[in-house]
């Protein structure tokens, strides 16, 4: 296979295991935002935990997974991003670790004491994480200081300011709507009320950040839109983006919540193109000079890698789409406690 | 202190840390496995309450190595960039078929095996505790042969690329096959897992062994037993057994490693003899306290009594790794894995005569036997990875061509600042004992609470199968949740 197409054919790959990473643990950090807010007592704080108990740790495969594909495709990328988000990322893995560790040993010991830590440990390293990475995409979008050879020259501060602030608190609060209207489908009685009490300002609050960061990315990012200008046909991204935004109180009101859940996670989908889409052909853009960028064909691995690569992809990614429908299947329904609960 | 210090410790600190979990999931999934697969056969009571006590050590177990192997896969490209840069064709793709092929298939199916147990039927969640145990070992074939790969790198050549007008090398794969199975992976693979295997047996023998001790869960503590003590016998001498085909490896392929494990300073024409323990003193080239056999080296590593080994002293200065620690650390795995064998081989003839519940020193030894076999496992790794300093990678021979290697120093990131890297460490010494700590009072808390006594759990079965009924015909589902699972907390 010719080395432009295989090198296209991982990127759009990679776009795929972030989308898929953004959709599934989107909804169960959402629900980690979420829980303090929605479950009044014990009991219910323990059926929002485990509406995700059986899937959490799948879900966050996919961003291992993702890690370890950059690494193998485009190995350049990989070490830069890595490097320059140095601070930001030893963050995010102390809260993916808290988050873990919170879910699993919160219901071990009868103490509401110890229950409490756990619980407020699940709630702050979800809403980090969910913010982190919006912070990571914000910068990558906008740009940042890379210098020659690679070597990035900024800092965490450098990191953050207002835009991806911005982007961090839509993807916190997509999040958190994603994960309420997944809690909506799992739960029922009062703390499917709750829940539902909670989709309408959800909405309405992340309906106003996207607004707001979608002018802001027009005025901040003017490289984001030339692919757009130059390709009219991807158009057809923002569209369906807002038509998805759109459709999630339409189907809400419909009391078809699966729907509206399919609707969010395709705003997440088109979130994730639209990302691909603004950055492509760059990986990450330097705002120092263009010539310091990592770009796709500057930090691809070999044309054999690639092609190797593909290869493992094509018997993998079936069994792994055949067994995540699977367990999806087997916990499917309402959300019920049972000695084997957290 | 330098970034490169730093840096190390860093890695060695966290990859320690994550280290006590994955062989402990392994070991532990495969003892889970042969439970169940006893209570699919028999249908007793007592060996389904066994798999279902084992299932809760093991999930606990397993969060802590989802949770702590996240930051080892990120690890590389935030303190090793330029490691990353170099290795990436090769060694990410290893890496991407870890999370493909082994990290899906564990983490998918460990849900089944925690949560299942009253969703799916007894064959399918056999078959999900087996996936599991496959899924973790299969991660660890995936993480030794790119570690292999550093130790003894094969079927690649080195680009130069321009890198915005300067020539910067990479490693580039020709042959994956002979990448993944390069001169040392399949028999590091093998002796890595067998301890695994190993600490999974002591584990649950330790376990049980309690249980005797204290006169409790009798029926299933014995049971246990009959699996987990011929298991670890058996584990531990094969694991002395590929460890000395590893072992015999070296000369070839890391000779300066044989050299620091064995403190071998200078080469003779005489038979090298075999240090049982002692005190290198890389500076005086001496070993002080040190008791030898002689020859036994040159048999160990010949097969031949007469044959020298070459020393410390063909290796150029500047390629000499440190002596004191690959020194103590081989010998103490080594020493723990004598232990061992005979601790299991005791043990398992006293439990052929059926006295094994009444030696209680046996019962203590034990008892504390996972504490030799964690030992072990952390100190062959030590062994393994301060043996090949200076080098991330090392130097080898492709088609009798000498191919670059890189030398740890130089795989540093060059944006990260020393202050940064003792922060992260900062930061993950205070997370890490934190979870070291808790980890540590809920598997005692589990352990202390034991398994469920089988007529118990018949009860349990024959109200849920109530409350479910009860449920499909409309009467109030959720009621019986609190009650029952607070018991289970």
């Amino acid at each position: 296979m010719n080395y432009e197409l295989l090198t296209f054919i991982w990127f759009v790959l990679l776009s795929a295991l972030l989308c898929g990473y953004a959709i599934l643990d989107g909804f169960d950090l959402g629900v980690g935002i979420l829980h303090p807010f929605i479950a009044k007592d014990d009991r219910q704080r323990r059926l929002v935990m485990n509406s995700i108990g059986p899937l959490w740790d799948g879900n966050e495969v996919w961003l291992v997974t993702f890690g370890g594909a950059l690494f193998a495709a485009f190995p350049v990328a990989y070490a830069t991003v890595f490097s320059s988000f140095y601070t930001a990322f030893f963050l995010l893995l102390t809260c993916l670790i808290g988050r873990a560790v919170s879910l699993e040993f919160r219901s071990k010991v009868q103490s509401p004491r110890w229950r409490k830590t756990w619980d407020f440990g699940f709630f702050a390293s979800s809403l980090t994480a969910a913010a982190l990475l919006g912070i990571a995409g914000g910068n990558v979008m906008a740009g940042m200081e890379l210098g020659p050879r690679y070597v990035y020259q900024g800092n965490l501060l450098s990191q953050i300011y207002w835009y991806p602030l911005l982007i961090g608190a839509l993807t916190v609060s997509l999040f958190a709507m994603h994960g309420a209207i997944y809690l909506y489908l799992k739960t029922e009685d009062e703390l499917q009320d709750r829940v539902q009490r909670a989709i309408h300002p959800l909405f309405l609050t992340f309906a106003g950040l996207y607004v707001s960061a979608t002018l802001a990315t027009w005025w901040h990012v003017p490289h984001a839109t030339e692919n757009i200008a130059n390709f009219p046909i991807l158009w057809i991204v923002p569209i369906l983006n807002a038509l998805a935004v759109l459709n999630i109180p339409r189907a809400m009101h419909l009391k078809r919540p699966s729907y509206a859940f399919f609707s969010s996670a395709m705003v997440i989908l088109a979130f994730a193109s639209l990302f691909s889409v603004a950055i492509f052909p760059n990986l990450m853009l330097s705002t120092i000079d263009p010539a310091y960028s990592v770009t796709l064909e500057n930090s691809r691995s070999s044309q054999a890698t690639l092609g190797t690569m593909l290869i493992i992809a094509a018997i993998g990614i079936p069994c792994v789409l055949s067994y995540t429908v699977i367990i999806y299947w087997i916990f499917r329904g309402k959300v019920k406690l049972d000695p084997h609960s957290y | 202190m330098d970034v490169e210090i730093l840096s190390r410790l860093q890695f060695a600190g966290t990859i320690m840390f994550h280290y006590l979990f994955p062989p402990l999931s392994i070991g532990l999934g495969l003892q889970l496995f042969l439970c169940e697969l006893a209570f699919y056969r028999t249908r007793n009571p007592a060996w389904e309450a066994a798999a279902r006590f084992w299932t809760r050590v093991f999930a606990v177990n397993f969060a802590m190595g989802v949770a702590t192997g996240i930051v080892m896969e990120f690890e590389f490209g935030t303190n090793w960039a330029a490691y990353s840069r170099f290795v990436g064709d090769v060694f990410g793709s290893a890496l991407a078929a870890e999370g493909i092929f082994a990290f899906f298939l564990e983490s998918g199916f460990l849900a089944v095996l925690v949560f299942g147990w009253d969703r799916v039927g007894p064959k399918m969640h056999l078959f999900s505790t087996l996936m599991v145990f496959l899924g973790s070992a299969f991660s660890a074939v995936w993480i030794v042969v790119a570690n292999s790969w550093q130790q003894t790198p094969a079927g690649y050549h080195i680009v130069w690329h321009d890198v915005q007008g300067e020539q910067m090398p990479r490693a580039e794969v020709t042959d994956f096959w002979a990448m993944v199975f390069n001169p040392s992976s399949v028999d590091r693979l093998t002796h890595t897992l067998i301890g695994a295997l190993v600490l999974g047996a002591f584990f649950v023998a330790s376990v049980c062994s309690f249980y005797l001790l204290r006169g409790r869960h009798d029926a299933v503590a014995r049971r246990c037993l009959s699996i987990a003590l011929p298991t670890a016998l058996l584990f531990t001498i094969l694991a002395g057994a590929t460890g000395h085909d590893s072992a015999q490896k070296l000369v070839e392929t890391q000779p300066a490693k044989l050299a620091a494990i064995e403190a071998h300073f200078e080469t003779t024409d005489q038979p090298t003899g075999l240090y049982l323990f002692g005190w290198p003193d890389a500076a005086n080239k001496k070993v002080h306290f040190g008791v030898q056999i002689p020859r036994l080296l040159s048999l160990m590593v010949y097969n031949d009594p007469t044959r020298p080994v070459p020393g410390m002293d063909r290796i150029p200065e500047d390629a000499r790794p440190p002596i004191w620690l690959p020194f103590q650390t081989f010998h103490l795995m080594v020493g723990m894995g004598t232990l061992m064998i005979v601790v299991a081989g005791m043990a398992c003839w006293s439990w052929y005569r059926g006295t094994y519940g009444e030696r209680r020193w046996l019962l203590w030894a034990v008892v504390v036997m996972p504490l030799a076999a964690m030992t072990a496992n952390q100190a062959g790794w030590i062994t393994a990875e301060v043996g090949r300093q200076p080098w991330i990678v090392y130097p080898s021979v492709q088609n009798g061509v000498e191919m670059m290697g890189m030398r740890t120093a130089d795989g540093l990131s060059e944006s990260v600042t020393a202050e940064q890297v003792l922060s992260s460490i900062i930061l993950f010494g205070i997370i890490y004992s934190l979870l070291f700590a808790v980890w540590i009072f809920v598997l005692n808390q589990k352990i202390q609470h034991g398994p469920d006594s089988p007529e118990e759990l018949t009860e349990y079965k024959r109200r849920h199968k109530d409350e479910s009924m009860s449920e499909s015909i409309g009467h109030g589902g959720t009621a019986y949740g609190g009650s029952l699972m607070d018991k289970e907390t």
